[in-house]
């Protein structure tokens, strides 16, 4: 589109507003005051002008409100939101790396997306931004704060592991075993995921939504179908909605079943890992029979849902067993339980602040769960909360969680008509071009994405995985912690590196 | 000085060279079925060090003969450890040096050997393995000084292989309240001595919570063969010495005949299947331990042999 009014809200209950640059701090700070979060900043290259949306969520009652500001692609700048809300800053960060566009005021404008390697002045985003440039030889020094002092000294760890694991540098500043201050440096497995949607055909991004973090493919999956079909109008009716809502907590009891078991192993008792595996192999072969894919995938698209058969339920009873059964032999350990207790401890304060979502926000007393505050069917969700905020809380999460999404499977499973592959027609007449977003709680927390389609290719998808906003908690909660407790402290945040470089 | 103990000593070196590898095999074997797992065999650690001698070393930049030379180092302190310990044989003709004291001391030096090397990387890693061994180290030694020292009053003798005969004349000595504390503590040191759980996770691909493998983390090829290898023979050796302190039947003496030594390692392997066996199964139940609680555990070890030593003198059966 050129120049102008954004695209008209299409969505149910979602407004816009176009505001010039100067308004944005000011209205950003009656959204928030209004206790809405900042769930995602998009810029878009409109081509002879760049926009930047921010998406205000609420709930109870549920509200979602967006600012758009339009920018000189001459001199793109934006006023900082960062004093406002800790997320606003790093998606100016990110907004600048990507766009060039540059955040004005900001406290910390360092690179976040953007390697050193990295051309300067290159933002793969813009239009005819081209193929990437060659990468310099020669990297600028990436300065991680040093810390002073006797006896102080800095552990490097990756971005290669030592197990088959992401990639991510995080440099660890240590007195004796104390881990005084861990910088994580991301980023590495960055694919230009948004840009792979660019141009796509609505039908076909689904499969790319799917592969944006690997565990948490129905969510990543549901989230882009719901935000097309906001865009386009398109209503697919309350059975569709329930036979997702099922995937999704079948992925949800998957990956909670693994992360038991790997919490229990980073603790060395690896005989209940094997327990854990054993039941999330389970839970594979399920998929490939409910779904025709190990990983949950293919069952979820724009305007409809495809199951080839409805979970055993005598089996998800086993496996809801097993996993009880794994979690009472870990906590049965008394070792296990001292090194889950009161390690690396995430306070509420600093949980809500940060902007943290799903399982690392409700270990720590923050009631947010998407499936209750932006409610997509008719199913009651009782979100699971702790408010320990230590390993054992966020351990106790996801086991309480994969109870409950068992409950929550029977009785989906029960209702569920005898069709159990639904597709509704896309609706006539499409608006030339449209926005949507869709809000899905998939296994680690709230995933967000945002489309804007022309005609009937994909303009624009911004994808905001929790992993995101859940990152910049982990050193926070790893003060004062020992360095050989890291890799728990780690594995209970269990966030996608995939999910948050993109 | 007899021909069969220079020949049983021969063996005994020979022996624990050779098994070693098969003794970690088995523990991991006897743990994965425990698991619910296939395993890898017995036999996996021979073919790993097949495969690790048959690739490059790389030596890291800036490091010293230190880090070159502590595999060797290790590995021939280990055989002298092998030689000296009453596993096959108690009639070595290294029996003169077989010292309670001299044991711990050479351990000592194959520990000390391994920090030096880490140091001399100059890697974090290597820091903080070193310093975490040095930290365990500290407080095994004299853990395991006191423990063995219980059962050297019987004997009037810190020699070990003097112990292990006195055991052999009156088993039943062993069965008493000092013997049962000093076994105790020797666990917990031999545990801790050869890095296993709840003090280490051989197992482990989390470098931030190593302890032996962060050490070595550096080396390569042949060089991490040769430190893999010496860690399998220091398993073997304070396993065998447990073993022969508490049922040292089929010992071979200075004057047993081949049939004697052949029958000694039968022994001694059988015995160590069994211990190392129990070991790897009660394993299975452990987590490890938070770092900051295992000095707790060892300082329980250092008072149980305390405790044995309290004991001995108090409780333990009259010498005549």
């Amino acid at each position: 589109m050129t120049s102008g009014p954004p695209p008209e809200p299409a969505g149910a209950g979602r407004s816009a507003r176009v505001l010039p640059a100067s308004e944005l701090v000011a209205s950003a700070r009656e959204l928030l005051g209004r206790g809405q979060r900042l769930a995602l900043v998009a810029c878009h290259d409109d081509g002879d002008s760049l926009r930047a949306v921010y998406l205000f969520l609420g709930s109870r009652p549920e509200r979602r409100d967006e600012l758009h500001v339009l920018l000189d692609p001459a001199r793109p700048e934006v006023p900082t939101t960062a004093g406002l809300c800790f997320p606003g800053g790093r998606f100016e960060r990110e907004m600048h790396d990507l766009f060039g566009v540059v955040p004005v005021g900001h406290p910390l404008p360092r690179r976040l997306v953007r390697h050193s390697s990295w051309p300067a002045g290159w933002y793969p985003m813009r239009r005819g931004a081209g193929d990437p440039p060659p990468f310099a030889a020669r990297s600028d020094p990436y300065p991680f704060l040093e810390v002073e002092g006797t006896g102080v000294y800095e552990i490097p760890v990756g971005p290669i592991h030592a197990g088959i694991i992401e990639p991510g540098h995080f440099r660890f500043s240590v007195v004796g075993e104390t881990i005084l201050k861990l910088k994580a440096r991301l980023w590495f497995l960055h694919r230009g995921m948004e840009r792979c949607f660019e141009g796509r055909r609505v039908a076909d991004g689904v499969v790319l939504a799917e592969r944006i973090s690997g565990d948490t493919s129905a969510a990543h999956g549901l989230a882009y179908a719901r935000a097309v079909e906001d865009a386009l109008g398109w209503d697919v009716g309350p059975d569709v909605r329930r036979l997702r809502a099922l995937v999704l907590e079948l992925e949800r009891i998957t990956n909670h079943v693994a992360d038991l078991g790997a919490l229990a192993n980073d603790a060395g008792l690896s005989v209940v890992n094997g327990h854990a595996l054993a039941l999330r192999e389970r839970m594979l072969r399920m998929a490939e029979r409910v779904t025709g894919h190990r990983l949950w995938r293919g069952a979820i698209h724009p305007g409809g849902v495809r199951l080839a058969s409805l979970p055993d339920p005598r089996e998800l009873a086993e496996v809801a067993r097993g996993a009880d059964e794994v979690a009472r032999n870990a906590l049965g350990n008394t070792t296990v339980r001292d090194r889950f207790e009161g390690t690396a401890v995430l306070r509420a304060d600093d949980a809500s602040a940060l902007g943290c979502l799903g399982v690392v926000a409700r270990a720590s007393g923050i009631r947010v769960d998407a499936r209750a505050d932006h409610p997509a069917c008719d199913l009651a969700v009782d979100p699971v909360v702790r408010d320990g905020g230590d390993v054992l809380a966020r351990f106790l999460v996801r086991r309480d969680e994969v109870a409950a999404s068992v409950g929550l499977v029977a009785v989906l499973s029960s209702e569920a008509g005898a069709r159990l592959s639904l597709a509704h027609p896309a609706p006539r007449e499409a608006r030339p071009t449209s926005s949507g977003i869709g809000i899905v709680e998939g296994s680690r927390g709230t995933i967000v994405h945002r489309v804007e389609i022309d005609g009937e290719l994909l303009a624009r998808v911004k994808v905001v995985d929790p992993s995101w906003f859940n990152w910049p908690a982990l050193p926070v909660a790893l003060a004062d912690t020992i360095v050989p407790d890291f890799p728990l402290a780690n594995k209970s945040f269990g966030l996608s590196y995939a999910g948050n470089d993109l | 000085m007899t021909l069969s103990g220079a020949a049983g000593a021969v063996v005994q070196v020979a022996a624990v060279a050779a098994g070693s590898p098969m003794l970690v095999g088995w523990m991991r074997q006897v743990r994965a079925r425990l698991e619910g797992r296939a395993g890898a065999g017995a036999l996996q650690p021979y073919r790993e060090l097949r495969k690790l001698a048959g690739k490059q070393d790389v030596t890291p930049e800036g490091t010293t003969a230190v880090f070159s030379l502590a595999p060797a180092l290790v590995a021939g302190v280990m055989l002298v450890c092998a030689a000296v310990v009453p596993t096959v044989t108690v009639a070595s003709p290294l029996d003169s040096i077989a010292d309670l004291f001299v044991v711990v001391g050479l351990l000592l030096v194959a520990t000390v050997a391994l920090v030096l090397a880490a140091l001399d990387t100059g890697t974090p890693f290597g820091g903080i393995g070193a310093s975490r061994e040095t930290t365990i180290a500290a407080l095994v030694e004299p853990a395991i000084l006191v423990a063995v020292y219980s059962l050297s009053i019987r004997a009037s003798s810190s020699n070990l292989a003097a112990i292990v005969r006195a055991t052999e004349r009156r088993p039943g000595d062993v069965l008493t309240p000092a013997g049962a504390l000093a076994f105790a503590a020797l666990v917990v040191v031999i545990v801790a001595e050869t890095g296993r759980l709840p003090v280490d996770n051989p197992a482990t691909h989390l470098e931030l919570t190593m302890v032996h493998e962060a050490m070595v983390l550096e080396y390569s090829g042949s060089r991490l063969a040769i430190l893999e290898w010496a860690a399998a023979m220091r398993l073997a050796v304070l396993v065998g010495l447990l073993a022969n302190l508490y049922l040292p039947a089929g010992v071979a003496g200075p004057r047993s005949g081949p049939v004697g030594i052949v029958l000694g390692v039968l022994a001694i392997a059988a015995k160590v299947a069994v211990l190392a066996g129990a070991l790897a199964a009660a394993e299975v139940f452990v987590a490890k331990l938070r770092l900051f609680r295992v000095p707790e555990l060892l300082a329980g070890s250092y008072l149980l042999g305390l405790l044995a030593v309290t004991a001995a003198y108090f409780l333990g059966p009259r010498r005549a």
